[in-house]
């Protein structure tokens, strides 16, 4: 007896409404923009600059205790929330303090945290700080733009890597399934808040892989349908080729978020931001090779008949290429 | 059919084995730890029972490489600092106004008499008395330039020399600042090396990033400010010729002084020459020593350059004062009581024993050429790197079990193979970071977690094209065969898409989130190896062994 998530044979209709799920995804896409461009992402540290404590107290954190103790230092914006993790132990209160940035400050001075340091430890004398970071404004500009860089780099590569595997359809509707599983990424931490710091990024990239992964298999058998079956439609053939793959994208996801979702529980609150991205990435990067990529290549149309390049058969989307 | 040469049975066997030595010193991480140690002491300060005992907890036969653990791993302070490399301009050129002096001095008819101007700090500017004698002063101080070797080959000299109404205007020339920038990196970064390594900490990273930066990640360190205190910010030390005392602070130098204070006298302030006579980087050695009268001092020995630069000065200098300058405070100002040729001194003040011996470890460690500006800084503490192992191990260990039995359920015996492989897939993941030395952060784990999950997924293409291929009933053999042939094209391309993202994190990121890009990618390559050899000896051994009229996926 087999565990199977996906039934042998399945022949569910993926194209029927093709154009209503592009229109969603679009829809989607137009959401996390507006949300990007109207709140904005809540930028960590790595990104904005200024400085995060992170204390851990037996007693209980008392937010507004602790913002009195900072806020008379007159240091600017100052965030103070509390962390829970299930992995904390009975005793353990952990706090993230944030500072911003010191005006006209480059170098990060010891002599603020010092003070924020000691002016905790007088409300709170048995405060421990776990962990102080600080970033200059000259570091963290540069570092948004090396992560623009890296993500614009590895979409471009990818670009060109599936033009040449495939054809460049392919490759468009690749993009944009990428494109889609990225600025969804960005529209939830931008809608829900969550930190979004350098971690994040690395989540973003390792979308961008995950969901090219998912995206190749599926055109990988497009590609192989294409040849074998030369006189069906191109809806046919794709919708076919889903259902082929079906069995193995509903695993191949099923085990990653397995695994994700253990380290989303037990793998301590420092990298739950950064877990729930990929988990997030995981499920729109499955969802967007169906009902994305595909069919963006269904819009697209392919060139159908592989052995002689030139040559394309009588079909509404071949002539697209033609 | 379904065969496999024995030659590339054995390199897969023993490509596996190599790997699972590798990864082996990682099950037993203090011990190997502590023998790791104990081995570097041993050649560093010779062996001792002790010592002997620790390194014997691990066979020396046994590879003993172990996976770096990151900061946040293990606690400890990371800086990202600025080298100022445009104070050196300044001390250059500084340097260089008692030999454009004397070059003009000996032609006093021609350019008349010479003034050291107020300028900007990266410009020498000369005033002569005699415009008229101008081609005739810049002739003489460009030829005190000296040739640049650059990168490039082209040959250029090291100072620019021009006119600027009556004043001669020195400055360095491109070629000259970019090999000063570049001594200056290579000096700071052995400097910092020097101090850190005085402290004795374990495995520190020292690293250059682009043209001016340096990356200092200490393991273990309480905090980042005490790491900045071992690096210092400059400890300059210079011999400077005193040219008056002052009780204020703001009084008027002259052009080519400076005013600077006494470090144990209050109010007390020194007017010095600019120029040192010799510098803290001509010194060779410094000991923490004791004066004729038992106070704490430091002994102190030039270089030849140094030492004969200090005679001469000495020698021309007797009975007047001359001020030992740290960082821009008067240590002392002693009166120089005879010629001192050998080119050792001794430097007096009001040290303690603590004080001399930390005075004497910095003169030692050289000055930093020029400032540090730190514009990133981290500390984690140990504690919380703690509880990110146990958190990230517990998880990863949940992850792996969950992982296992889904695959079990979901391809039986067939699971239990990719099940083989997904094991010696994370050994050999270890394996190759220890082999490398690659350090593994949080976000590695996550990088790993992620691999586990992934891992499958070349062997679930295979499978279930397998299962696809048994529908045509070819035979179990066949249906094997032509499983891994399609499912090949579909691994290699989804693999290769991923492994570019991969390259491109590790060359464009940093820290956390290189870290991640090296398990991710050394994931992918071991996952495929595992997946497309590995899985497929064992379904073939198993297969030859068992001969099974029909398989079931």
């Amino acid at each position: 007896m087999r565990l199977r998530l996906v039934k042998k044979n399945t022949n569910f209709d993926f194209f029927g409404k093709w154009k209503l799920w592009l229109g969603i995804s679009a829809v989607l896409v137009v959401l996390a923009f507006g949300s990007f461009l109207l709140q904005g992402l809540n930028y960590g540290i790595d990104f904005r600059g200024g400085t995060t404590i992170r204390t851990e107290s037996t007693q209980p954190v008392d937010v507004g205790e602790y913002r009195d103790a900072i806020g008379a230092l007159g240091l600017g914006d100052i965030s103070i929330s509390e962390v829970f993790d299930p992995t904390f132990g009975p005793e353990q209160n952990v706090a993230m303090v944030r500072i911003q940035a010191q005006d006209g400050e480059e170098a990060v001075s010891v002599a603020v945290i010092e003070q924020v340091e000691s002016a905790l430890a007088e409300v709170v004398p048995d405060i421990k700080f776990v962990s102080v970071e600080s970033v200059g404004p000259k570091v963290s500009g540069e570092l948004i733009q090396t992560a623009a860089i890296a993500v614009v780099l590895a979409i471009g590569a990818v670009l060109i890597y599936i033009s040449l595997r495939f054809e460049w359809q392919f490759a468009l509707g690749a993009v944009a399934a990428l494109l889609h599983d990225v600025i969804l990424t960005i529209g939830i931490f931008s809608e829900l808040q969550i930190k979004f710091d350098l971690a994040i990024i690395a989540a973003l990239l390792t979308i961008v892989g995950y969901s090219l992964n998912d995206t190749v298999v599926v055109f990988d058998r497009v590609r192989e349908n294409l040849v074998k079956y030369k006189k069906k439609d191109l809806k046919e053939v794709l919708n076919l080729s889903i259902n082929e793959t079906l069995s193995r994208t509903f695993m191949t996801s099923a085990t990653t978020l397995l695994a994700l979702i253990a380290l989303f529980v037990l793998g301590g609150d420092v990298i739950r931001g950064f877990v729930f991205a990929m988990i997030w990435g995981v499920i729109v990067g499955t969802y967007s090779s169906i009902f994305v990529a595909s069919a963006i290549l269904l819009w697209l149309g392919v060139k159908r008949d592989w052995t002689k390049p030139t040559d394309t058969t009588g079909n509404q989307f071949a002539n697209v290429d033609a | 059919m379904l065969q496999i040469d024995l030659w590339k049975r054995l390199l897969i066997w023993i490509t596996v084995a190599v790997g699972l030595v590798l990864a082996l010193p990682n099950l037993f991480y203090p011990r190997v730890e502590q023998h790791n140690d104990a081995v570097a002491a041993i050649e560093l300060s010779g062996e001792s029972p002790e010592l002997l005992d620790q390194a014997s907890g691990w066979p020396s036969f046994l590879p003993s490489g172990l996976v770096n653990l990151g900061l946040d791993l293990r606690g400890g302070a990371h800086l990202l600092a600025e080298v100022q490399v445009q104070d050196v301009y300044a001390s250059r050129l500084e340097a260089l106004w008692p030999e454009v002096r004397d070059v003009l001095r000996q032609e006093r008819d021609t350019v008349g008499t010479i003034r050291l101007q107020p300028s900007n700090p990266d410009e020498l500017r000369v005033r002569i008395s005699q415009p008229e004698g101008m081609e005739r002063a810049l002739e003489l101080v460009r030829g005190l330039a000296q040739p640049v070797v650059s990168l490039t080959g082209a040959m250029s000299d090291d100072l620019n020399v021009v006119a600027d109404g009556a004043d001669v205007v020195v400055t360095l020339s491109e070629a000259e600042q970019l090999a000063t920038d570049e001594r200056t990196m290579q000096q700071s970064l052995e400097i910092i090396r020097r101090r850190i390594d005085e402290v004795g900490t374990r495995e520190p990273t020292i690293q250059r990033q682009g043209t001016d930066r340096i990356l200092i990640q200490v393991p273990g360190i309480g905090s980042a400010a005490e790491l900045k205190e071992i690096i210092g910010t400059t400890a300059q030390l210079t011999f400077q010729p005193v040219v008056g005392r002052s009780d204020d602070a703001n009084a008027s130098a002259g052009v080519g002084n400076e005013v600077l204070p006494s470090l144990d006298e209050n109010g007390v302030f020194y007017i010095l020459e600019q120029a040192p006579v010799v510098t803290g980087e001509e010194l060779v050695d410094a000991q923490p020593a004791f004066d004729q009268n038992g106070r704490p001092a430091v002994n102190f020995r030039f270089n030849p350059t140094g030492a004969r630069k200090f005679g001469d000065y000495t020698a021309a200098n007797i009975g007047n004062p001359f001020a030992i300058v740290l960082d821009e405070e008067v240590i002392s100002a002693p009166v120089i009581q005879s010629h001192i040729p050998g080119g050792s001194g001794i430097i007096t003040g009001n040290f303690s024993v603590e004080e001399s011996t930390q005075l004497a470890v910095l003169l030692r460690a050289g000055a930093l050429p020029a400032g540090l500006e730190f514009l990133e800084e981290r500390t984690i503490g140990p504690e919380l790197g703690q509880d990110s192992i146990d958190a990230g191990r517990i998880a990863t260990l949940v992850a792996f079990a969950a992982v296992l039995v889904f695959m079990t359920l979901s391809y039986g015996l067939f699971g239990v193979f990719a099940n083989t492989a997904l094991v010696i897939n994370i050994a050999l993941i270890f394996g190759l970071l220890s082999a490398i030395g690659a350090t593994l952060t949080l976000p590695g784990i996550a990088g790993i977690v992620l691999t586990v999950g992934m891992a499958v997924d070349a062997n679930v293409l295979i499978f279930e094209r397998i299962r696809e291929e048994l529908k045509t009933a070819k035979g179990p053999a066949r249906a094997i065969e032509l499983g891994y042939e399609k499912a090949l094209s579909a691994i290699l391309d989804a693999n290769i898409t991923t492994f570019i993202t991969a390259v491109i994190l590790f060359v464009m990121g940093s820290g956390p989130v290189r870290g991640f890009a090296i398990t991710l990618g050394l994931g992918i390559l071991t996952s495929v190896f595992t997946a497309i050899f590995v899985t497929r000896l064992l379904i073939v051994m198993w297969f030859e062994r068992r001969r099974p009229k029909t398989i079931e996926v």
